[in-house]
């Protein structure tokens, strides 16, 4: 290994920009270098699925930063590269141009990849998922090709991107209908309450929904473009487009192949490191470790930003675990979903405000204590969660569910 | 179009030409600026692109929305009577010469 060799980020996403701007900020000189699969400098993805998928006349910038700034900071970008095979061996990269790259240290930014429908069907034309912006422009322009000819959207899948998607669709004028597999909405993080919540929500902007949908195969027509959903009972479902979103696989293919422990996603400690000390992960593409043995996967911006800190620290020997309370956010009309928090394994849910129109907060507790909060246009109650959960304060159960209780004099109490 | 000057919490000002209909944070943010985090990217979820703006600019600007009123009782640093979400402010080219100051901290 060459100590002049540079080091190497895989991924110029959130996580991947962050750790080379936090390499700088901790003092590395060195040579730095980001590689990215898409023609673009760094940008954001929530939007995607949101403002940016319906809204192309109103100039919203995706971009994290733009080339030039990255140049200041002597971070040298490589875009429309991809990396075939990391040799922790001879410690090079190897480039699908057949280029190789040596490296001093690698950081793995690799994100995640679109779950693909297991089905007969699935590679038809009009079959959509979303990555990235190509992704979204196609959506986008399909979902307008089946307003203008009357055809449907069929949206796969009722989590955050499928929601998003059709909530979009609507604003462009398309008739939607969304099969999900599971009895209720967004099933794997919220509580049936906020489920029905969204919908309502969803019915009242003229969605359709099927619920225990399994789909079993797509159809196309004769020109090869897919024009039927048909489902395990024996319904069919006419799609102009399908779009879906049926979850995300971290993209933990380079640091298998090399050998490195993974799960369903590269297995990182607190600190972003992986198992070889010359190789750190973060965001979508890793699983951390938590201190009793579990392994946590999130998919957010936050993640990789705090992530790729303590990747970038860890790289220069410092260790920077990260242990705040994870966020998540979801636009769906006039409705803003924040949460805080992890509600899996919640055993009691209070809610605090109006339900029916909606303007609430679901408190998920455990044991008595709180662990995580779903808030729907209240903005106030997801702040203040965030800093209860942060500074590990529980309100009562009691306290929770007395809306005359000011919640907030428990962080004053403590401040 | 509009110059937009923005001061960093090193007291370093820096001058932007951002376009009409872009906002004050995604120009910060592409040009790297140190000040800004805006983790959610303009989506009003995190109250972190908190800026002061310098007189006489507060009055020129449209006022908050009820969504900006409640995430700026919740910024991290000194909310002040100037306070802003540096999202929610779109350029156009009456704000020529727009001056924002970041706070020491965003989260």
């Amino acid at each position: 290994m060459s100590s002049h060799a540079p080091i190497i980020i895989v991924g110029a996403g959130q996580a991947g920009v962050q750790i080379a701007e936090s390499l700088r900020q901790e003092g590395y000189g060195g040579e730095l270098l980001l590689i990215g699969e898409e023609p673009h400098p760094p940008y954001q993805r929530p939007p995607l699925s949101k403002k940016w998928l319906f809204d192309a006349g109103n100039p919203v910038s995706l971009a994290i930063r733009g080339a030039e700034a990255l140049a200041r900071r002597r971070i040298e970008l490589k875009l429309e590269a991809r990396v075939e095979r990391l040799d922790r061996g001879s410690t090079t990269l190897e480039l699908a141009s057949g280029e190789r790259l040596s490296y001093s240290r690698v950081a793995l930014a690799t994100g995640s990849l679109p779950r693909v429908l297991p089905v007969p069907g699935a590679t038809l034309q009009g079959v959509l998922c979303l990555r990235g912006i190509a992704d979204s422009a196609a959506i986008a322009a399909a979902i307008r090709r089946c307003a203008s000819e009357q055809r449907p959207v069929v949206v796969i899948g009722g989590g955050f991107i499928g929601l998003e998607v059709a909530a979009g669709a609507r604003k462009l004028g398309a008739a939607v209908t969304v099969l999900e597999g599971l009895p209720r909405l967004m099933s794997r993080v919220t509580a049936p309450i906020v489920s029905e919540a969204f919908e309502q929500l969803h019915r009242s902007h003229g969605v359709q929904f099927v619920f225990d949908a399994q789909v079993t195969e797509l159809r196309g027509t004769r020109e090869g473009h897919v024009a039927m959903v048909r489902t395990a009972d024996g319904r069919e479902f006419a799609a102009g487009c399908v779009v879906v979103g049926i979850g995300v696989t971290p993209d933990d293919r380079l640091a298998a192949e090399a050998g490195l422990p993974c799960e369903r996603g590269i297995i990182v400690d607190e600190c972003s490191r992986t198992a070889d000390p010359m190789i750190v992960a973060a965001g979508d593409c890793t699983a951390r470790r938590l201190a009793d043995g579990r392994l946590l996967r999130l998919e957010s911006v936050q993640n990789a930003v705090e992530q790729g800190k303590s990747a970038a620290a860890a790289l220069m020997g410092r260790e920077r675990p990260f242990y705040a309370t994870p966020w998540f956010w979801s636009d769906q009309y006039d409705v803003k979903l924040q949460m805080a928090g992890l509600s899996q394994g919640y055993d009691q849910v209070i809610v605090r405000g109006d339900v029916a129109k909606p303007a609430f907060s679901a408190f998920y507790l455990r044991a008595g204590r709180l662990i995580a909060v779903d808030s729907l246009n209240r903005i106030p109650d997801h702040m203040l969660a965030k800093r209860l959960l942060d500074n590990d304060l529980s309100p009562t159960a009691e306290q929770i569910a007395d809306a005359g209780f000011d919640l907030h004099s428990l962080v004053r109490q403590s401040a | 179009m509009a110059r937009v000057t923005y001061i960093e919490p090193d007291g370093r000002a820096v001058t932007l030409e951002v376009a009409t209909g872009h906002s004050v944070m995604s120009a910060a943010m592409e040009a790297g600026l140190e000040g800004i985090e805006a983790q959610c990217g303009g989506n009003m979820a995190c109250a972190t692109c908190h800026c002061y703006v310098q007189d006489p600019w507060l009055e020129r600007l449209p006022p908050p929305g009820e969504d900006e009123r409640l995430m700026l009782q919740n910024v991290a640093a000194e909310r002040r009577d100037n306070s802003r979400l540096s999202c929610q402010l779109i350029v156009r080219p009456e704000l020529e010469g727009l001056t924002v100051e970041f706070p020491e901290r965003q989260s």
